[in-house]
């Protein structure tokens, strides 16, 4: 081992695995690597709802800051508990049934919904050490995973026997198979270039620094750059999230597929939405933003779960400043947002992407003209596309109201 | 190992048994659902992982989602899921075609000599993989994306020609 690599290997860096082998030390041999799953799914198990408990703290004190007042600030220090009082409310309402229900879909809904937004997050390489699950095809089990909860919600649409539920269930799917195209076409390139299905893989394949302080993330390239801006909007309608909150538009569908629920199914909902946004965000993170690599060479003492943290918290509070400021969107405009405009970018990008690849044994001086060129292949169709789509679309006119 | 490959296949049946016996159509396509996850983790116990994956990212995430949308569509209620029993006619008639199929099916794996198979799993990374495709499975692949190619282009063609509504229009 050199000198670098054992600094790099530093206490702090292998305290999870520290305590993890403190744990299960006492157990013999073989029955070793079953405690030691078994540590890591309650690690998992444990952060992730309380990411999620103090996610909804977050999110109601930020849209409080934006929209000028405090947001929740009575139970605890500044409100620091308003989640676990949110829990004890959600676990003591009554759990209605409608009578003309499907029970055994109504039932299971919820909870197919939690335990398929669990699983994507096996696979996501939250440190050097830390990777719950490495599989040789784990970015295909993680859309494998998140794909399956679309079933989730049309369960829960059609089990509640409500119009409201069951017209949000056809939106849901109708918007959740538009969005997954975009979604995989995006990552195409970085697991073309990467050459790997693996997370851990592509998190190596963005390591290093040129001249000590420009990482090599994928972001940090025209294709990359688009990449990561197509993946996060589709990110957006995958996870529900504000302006394509559709399946769930309180003012236009009451609640959507979550009318009929009450009581502790219905933070489950909640629950996994953020858990959705959680593992979507860590995924994009992993492709696009280096995972768990430091972005600058001297800052490599912070372990790498504390640099993936950080990205994974930012773009987090991303989701939730967005979601302050864009209005929803509607049903046709969202639809046309995925076939007209995503789609066909997310296929230009590969051509980006074989551009780069192909044009990587440039000298220094052609750097300039391959950045230019992989530029002009990002923004050219952009602006082109965008202005087709929208042409004939004048300012409003108001004919009841004034403007 | 051979118990898990017994209970799976139970399993699958089992859930594709019972989707077809179900009255409420959209329990049987749920049901149905489930025995392709079956078949996935079927994949999974095998040792295709990328297979496995596939299969359950394209039939549980995007073949399921069609199925879903074509009940939706073509119901104009709950009441309406449920489906009617099939007259005799048509259930002897069914069982017939089914029989038959099934009937080649079983006849063709009989006779079929397998290559006797040593008790090593062989692993296959999903690079060689890759690499299996496009290099000498390359042709197989081309005509594939090109029959799918053209597939799409006729729904495209189908989908256009049908009167479109103005859109945009607030």
């Amino acid at each position: 081992m050199t000198a670098e690599a054992i600094e790099l290997d530093s206490w702090l860096e292998r305290l999870p695995l520290t305590l993890r082998d403190l744990l299960a030390g006492p157990i013999p041999g073989p029955w070793r690597w079953i405690v030691q799953d078994v540590i890591a799914i309650a690690v998992v198990l444990a952060v992730f709802p309380l990411l999620f408990a103090f996610l909804t703290l977050a999110e109601r004190k930020v849209l409080g800051r934006i929209q000028n007042r405090p947001g929740p600030n009575r139970v605890g220090w500044g409100g620091i508990l308003q989640p676990f009082a949110d829990g004890i409310k959600m676990l003591t309402k009554e759990d209605i049934v409608p009578r003309a229900a499907d029970p055994v879909l109504h039932f299971l809904a919820p909870v197919a919904l939690v335990s398929f937004s669990l699983l994507s997050l096996a696979v996501i390489p939250y440190g050097r050490h830390l990777v719950p699950l490495d599989l040789d095809a784990g970015i295909l089990y993680f859309f494998a995973a998140s794909a399956s909860s679309e079933l989730a919600v049309f369960m829960a649409g059609w089990a509640g026997r409500n119009k409201y539920s069951l017209l949000a269930a056809m939106r849901a799917l109708a918007q959740l198979i538009s969005y997954e195209l975009p979604l995989l076409l995006s990552l195409v390139p970085v697991v073309m270039l990467a050459g790997t299905l693996s997370p851990s893989g592509i998190v190596a394949a963005q390591a290093g620094w040129s001249a000590g302080f420009l990482p090599h993330w994928n972001i940090l390239t025209p294709w990359g750059l688009a990449g990561f801006a197509i993946f996060m909007v589709a990110a957006l309608a995958e996870a529900n999230r504000s302006p394509f909150d559709l399946p769930e538009a309180e003012s236009e569908l009451i609640a959507g597929h979550l009318t009929e629920y009450s009581g502790f199914k219905y933070a489950l909902f909640f629950m996994a939405e953020y858990f959705a946004m959680c593992a979507l965000s860590g995924m994009a993170v992993t492709l696009f933003l280096g995972g768990w690599q430091a972005p600058v060479a001297i800052l490599q003492f912070v372990p790498s779960y504390g640099w993936f943290a950080i990205k994974l918290l930012s773009l987090l509070l991303g989701f939730i400043w967005i979601r302050a400021t864009l209005p929803r969107l509607r049903i046709d405009q969202l639809m046309r947002l995925a076939w007209k405009f995503l789609l066909p970018l997310a296929l230009i990008n590969l051509v980006t992407a074989s551009f780069w690849h192909l044009s990587a044994g440039w000298g220094a001086a052609a750097q300039p003209l391959r950045w230019g060129l992989g530029l002009a292949l990002v923004a050219v169709p952009f602006v082109v596309i965008g202005r087709r789509l929208s042409t004939g679309l004048g300012p409003r006119t108001y004919r009841y109201a004034a403007p | 190992m051979n118990a898990t490959l017994v209970l799976l296949g139970v399993f699958i049946v089992a859930t594709a048994g019972t989707a077809l016996s179900l009255q409420n159509i959209v329990r049987s396509v749920l049901l149905l659902v489930l025995s392709w996850f079956g078949i996935a983790a079927f994949y999974l116990w095998a040792g295709a992982e990328f297979a496995a994956f596939a299969q359950a990212l394209v039939y549980g995430g995007a073949v399921s989602m069609v199925v879903l949308f074509a009940v939706l569509l073509t119901r104009r209620g709950h009441q309406d899921a449920t489906v009617a029993p099939p007259p005799p006619g048509r259930l002897l008639a069914a069982l017939l075609a089914g029989g038959a199929v099934a009937g080649i099916i079983a006849a063709t794996v009989i006779r079929t000599p397998f290559a006797s198979v040593s008790d090593e799993v062989p692993v296959l990374p999903v690079r060689r993989l890759g690499a299996l495709l496009m290099g000498p499975h390359a042709a197989a692949l081309l005509v594939t994306g090109a029959l799918l190619t053209a597939a799409l282009l006729g729904a495209v063609v189908i989908a256009a020609g049908a009167k479109d509504d103005k859109e945009g229009s607030p």
